[in-house]
């Protein structure tokens, strides 16, 4: 069997949906103060409210800040045993109301810019060995 | 309401101690600081301390002495020996008790330390995801904090040197090698722009206060130090902290701005009038920030400060004395009260080689953690 028929298997299916093909990032919004949390939760942490909705946010953001992380982070990062490769680890604004935490994903990660526009991708970061394990990333915007 | 003395100080060396377990440091420290005080264990009414990853501070009675006293354990991150003090100082400003003490010991393994997700209440896949790094958010911090207020990163290496050189003054750090700008500027990238001789490592230390109210200082000592505020303040919504899956686009000020301020209104003194001081430095980006956080210089104002001089031991605002957390190390139970136990050497015109000229008459001390807390002190002799 080719790796390439292998179902990848994304890390935690709460984080996002639209999988495969049309991935957004889901988070939860307020409908009281219009707070936007990301993971969603269950309440809103600037008024306290329990009255949340699900909130898609958008693909595309701009870079807010930025590093590279350089070593291979300890357990339990699951990709903690195989051959490290520097990865990018950024905030991105979205929606102008929150800026989510991720991976970045670039050919040159010192071509990164605070302020830079930034899209939405997957990316395979461990293999468990069965399937591919995929977690969210963003790139810079291709336009 | 009573005032509060330090009448007692000790301290195990920091660094690495190997064979040794983090509670033996600990009750060295804890012996160090009766004997500064001239006084025994039994007479310690009570006692608060706390380690993150040494064991339970009180099973340190089994070695000091079974004598039935109430003592409390501390965990509170970063700021687990800032939280010990503020308990104990609560407890005899109350006037529930006239003497005890204070102890924060720690031994980590080398290397960055590694959170469980779950303890923060984050989702597992924060940290299989490899973003549950902490040098990652302090390079994140101090990227943004550069951008915002167009400073040079050069000044990220001149901090660390300043923490080297007072390392070198000091016989308990860790570091005791002075680096040039050069060599620090120029060593490996570990969280881009923070190289890895600008960031502190986990390592190990304790270090034991004996405090009392101050009516009584005299028993024990002529030289007492009056812990004026002990404030512990956490994150607010729309603050940057450690270990944070997402922001709000609305910043509000952080724990340090809010426990620094708290501290100095609670003391009744300005961060002008401070002679003296130590931040965390869990890297050189962090001493930055938290000088101009603590309020005691304006944002942007840090640069010309340090280029000058001023926060070297001669100068206007002498900052991390005894080499802070880089020259020192993270024991993360002992790192706070390092902080008061430089603080009282200090005060008290006893820090040797590194001591600050003119008499200083007023210290403050300020630890920040995951994820989000801060504690601070001001001092007064």
């Amino acid at each position: 069997m080719s790796a390439s028929t292998v179902t990848p298997r994304f890390i935690d299916d709460s984080l996002v949906e639209g999988l495969p093909d049309d991935p957004v990032l889901v988070s939860s919004r307020c409908r009281s103060c219009g707070t936007v949390a990301f993971p969603s939760q269950a309440s809103c942490p600037r008024c306290t409210g329990l009255d949340v909705e699900r909130y898609p946010l958008s693909r595309r953001g701009t870079l807010w800040s930025f590093t590279t992380q350089r070593f291979a982070p300890k357990s339990p990062y699951l990709a903690a045993a195989a051959p490290f490769r520097p990865f990018g680890v950024g905030y991105v604004e979205l929606d102008g109301k929150v800026r989510v935490e991720s991976r970045l994903i670039a050919d040159d990660l010192e071509s990164l810019r605070i302020g830079m526009p930034m899209e939405l991708a997957l990316v395979a970061f461990h293999d468990d060995g069965s399937q591919p394990v995929l977690t969210f990333a963003f790139r810079p915007a291709e336009d | 309401m009573s005032d509060v003395a330090i009448v007692g100080i000790g301290i195990h060396p920091f660094g690495r101690h190997e064979g040794v377990s983090g509670r033996a440091q600990g009750a060295a420290a804890a012996r160090d600081a009766l004997r500064d005080a001239g006084v025994g264990w039994s007479d310690m009414q009570f006692a608060v301390g706390g380690s993150d990853a040494a064991g339970n501070a009180d099973t340190l009675v089994a070695d000091l002495g079974l004598t039935g006293i109430e003592f409390v354990n501390v965990a509170n991150g970063c700021a687990t020996g800032g939280s010990a003090l503020a308990m104990a100082d609560r407890a005899i400003r109350s006037g529930a008790y006239d003497v005890g003490m204070t102890i924060g010991f720690d031994k980590h393994p080398p290397g960055a330390f590694n959170a469980e997700p779950a303890q923060y209440g984050l989702g597992e896949w924060y940290g299989e995801t490899g973003l549950m790094v902490t040098t990652q958010f302090f390079a994140m911090k101090i990227r943004r904090y550069l951008y915002d207020y167009e400073i040079d990163p050069h000044v990220l290496s001149v901090i660390a040197a300043k923490a080297y050189r007072n390392g070198a003054l000091n016989p308990n750090a860790w570091r005791r090698t002075p680096l040039s700008v050069e060599e620090i500027e120029s060593s490996t990238m570990v969280s881009d722009p923070l190289t890895k001789y600008m960031f502190c490592s986990p390592g190990e230390g304790a270090v034991a206060l004996v405090l009392c109210r101050a009516e009584l200082a005299s028993r024990f000592t002529d030289r007492p130090v009056f812990l004026r505020s002990s404030v512990i303040r956490s994150r607010r919504f729309g603050t940057f902290e450690v270990f944070s899956p997402w922001l709000s686009v609305d910043r509000v000020d952080g724990p340090t701005v809010d426990a620094a301020r708290a501290a100095f209104e609670m003391a009744g003194v300005a961060p002008s009038e401070v002679d003296v001081t130590q931040v965390q430095d869990t890297e050189s980006g962090a001493e930055l920030m938290h000088l101009a956080e603590t309020g005691l210089c304006a944002h942007g104002e840090q640069t010309d400060l340090i280029l000058a001089g001023e926060t070297e031991i001669g100068g206007r605002l002498p900052v991390n004395t005894d080499g802070g957390c880089m020259a020192n190390g993270e024991p993360i139970g002992a790192s706070g009260l390092r902080q008061v136990y430089e603080s009282v050497l200090q005060l008290r015109g006893d820090a040797g080689a590194r001591q600050v000229p003119d008499d200083p008459t007023v210290a403050f001390t300020h630890v920040y953690g995951a994820p989000g807390i801060s504690a601070c002190t001001v001092l007064t002799r």
